[in-house]
């Protein structure tokens, strides 16, 4: 899953290198425009429907934290 | 706080949007990033086109324009409206309330009670909720609730934050008392801890304009904006729309003896197709009971969007037929609110447009 969520980041930021990195946010690499075509892109590829509620760059801050998302979101 | 009324109905509609269209085609060349990344964008929040006035144009002179619409095709009299409830963040001037500009200009009677009020993004539910309040009084029969903005003359051309999404549009609304005509219930929150979420920074008195807050810079995203112009915390107001709005609305319709399959229609404010989407899906509505389409026809003309919304989707079914719909609009305050009423059989309901006047 890791892969495809790089892949998809990549779609949306093709100049930058997203695999190791801590915080997209912090270092310039996403922002909150991004942020809404990230979660549009995984909720139409993942077939999931992320909650509003956890729409929040924390969530979003690197590959991890997006793959620990994308799991809580097919559970429901 | 929360309010019900009874035996109370729209019973009409006018839109008036500005003739002049910008394309989200265009306004992308305007902005610090990437065409590939602006179109993405706009596929996700359903950029496409929006109405802005000419400069010049003032929110009063749409409404003006929809009313005499209204009074020369007999839809209405000016004789007949008890009260004039104008809604709008960008008023004609600090003074006087733009209300008795209209007054003046519409030949309304002596006697017609005349009030500005300052709100946006739920305007449309705290105007309805003041001519509802009105027509519990003695001898006040129609109210013109009008819902009109232009700020698309304070929003930053080079702000993608906001330019692309922003519209212009004056909408009157009128209520009466109509026996038969069912309960209504409503409820507006406020969080004052967060007003300046959504703001202009200068132009009052707190920060009067000067050749200086007219200069733009760049914030860290790339958009250029000076102090004259709309901000938004766009990030803050989604997050607020999100945590807020449902359990208000979830109470709402509570109230309303009614469970969320049980409305017929949610007429939302249009912020943008995204957001919409995402509150459609942590109320578990499908996204056919919510429109989601006027940012891409029109723009989000802020308290305006909810009749655009009704007008645009349903002019005809809402003149033929009643449902039970709900309102609700969400932002600039922090203001929240929602209204659930039988809404239908209108004598009118339709959209004009505000013809281009330059060259």
């Amino acid at each position: 899953m890791q892969q495809q969520i790089v892949e998809i980041l990549k779609e949306i930021r093709p100049e930058f290198e997203f695999e190791g990195v801590e915080n997209f946010f912090d270092e310039g690499m996403l922002d909150s425009f991004d942020l809404m075509t990230l979660v549009s892109t995984l909720d139409e590829r993942f077939l999931i429907k992320i909650d509003g509620t956890d729409i929040l760059p924390e969530n979003f801050a690197n590959v991890e934290s997006i793959e620990a998302l994308v799991q809580r979101s097919k559970k429901r | 706080m929360k309010f019900k009324f009874k035996d109370k109905a729209i019973t009409g509609m006018m839109v008036v949007v500005p003739e002049q269209e910008r394309l989200f085609v265009d306004d992308m060349k305007m902005f610090n990033a990437p065409e590939n990344r602006s179109r993405k964008l706009a596929m996700v929040m359903g950029y496409n086109a929006h109405r802005v006035v000419e400069d010049g144009v003032c929110a009063s002179d749409l409404a003006e324009y929809g009313f005499k619409n209204l009074f020369e095709t007999g839809k209405i009299k000016p004789e007949e409206i008890d009260a004039l409830v104008y809604v709008t963040l960008s008023p004609d001037h600090f003074m006087p309330p733009t209300s008795c500009i209209l007054h003046g200009k519409l030949g309304l009677r002596r006697d017609c009670f005349c009030t500005d009020i300052a709100q946006g993004c739920c305007g449309f539910i705290v105007g309805l909720l003041q001519a509802l309040q009105l027509l519990e009084q003695q001898g006040v029969n129609k109210v013109a609730v009008v819902n009109a903005d232009v700020l698309s003359r304070k929003v930053s051309p080079k702000d993608r934050n906001s330019y692309p999404l922003i519209g212009d549009a004056a909408t009157i609304t009128i209520v009466e008392n109509r026996p038969g005509a069912g309960d209504v219930v409503a409820d507006v929150r406020f969080d004052g801890t967060r007003s300046m979420a959504l703001k202009v920074p200068a132009g009052g008195f707190r920060q009067p304009s000067t050749p200086e807050t007219a200069i733009m810079s760049a914030d860290e995203e790339g958009n250029e904006r000076a102090p004259d112009n709309l901000v938004m915390d766009g990030t803050a107001v989604f997050n607020f729309v999100m945590a807020d709005v449902p359990p208000m609305l979830s109470d709402l319709v509570m109230d309303a003896g009614k469970d969320f399959a049980g409305i017929d229609k949610y007429y939302f404010h249009q912020p943008n197709r995204f957001m919409l989407q995402k509150l459609a899906e942590k109320l578990d509505v499908p996204y056919e009971k919510m429109p989601n389409n006027v940012v891409e026809h029109y723009g989000n003309s802020s308290g305006a969007t909810i009749p655009s919304a009704m007008a645009l989707n349903d002019f005809e079914s809402l003149c033929r037929e009643t449902k039970k719909v709900c309102f609700s609009g969400f932002g600039v305050g922090l203001t929240y609110g929602g209204i659930v009423m039988n809404c239908g059989n209108f004598d009118f309901c339709e959209t004009i447009n505000y013809p281009n006047k330059g060259e």
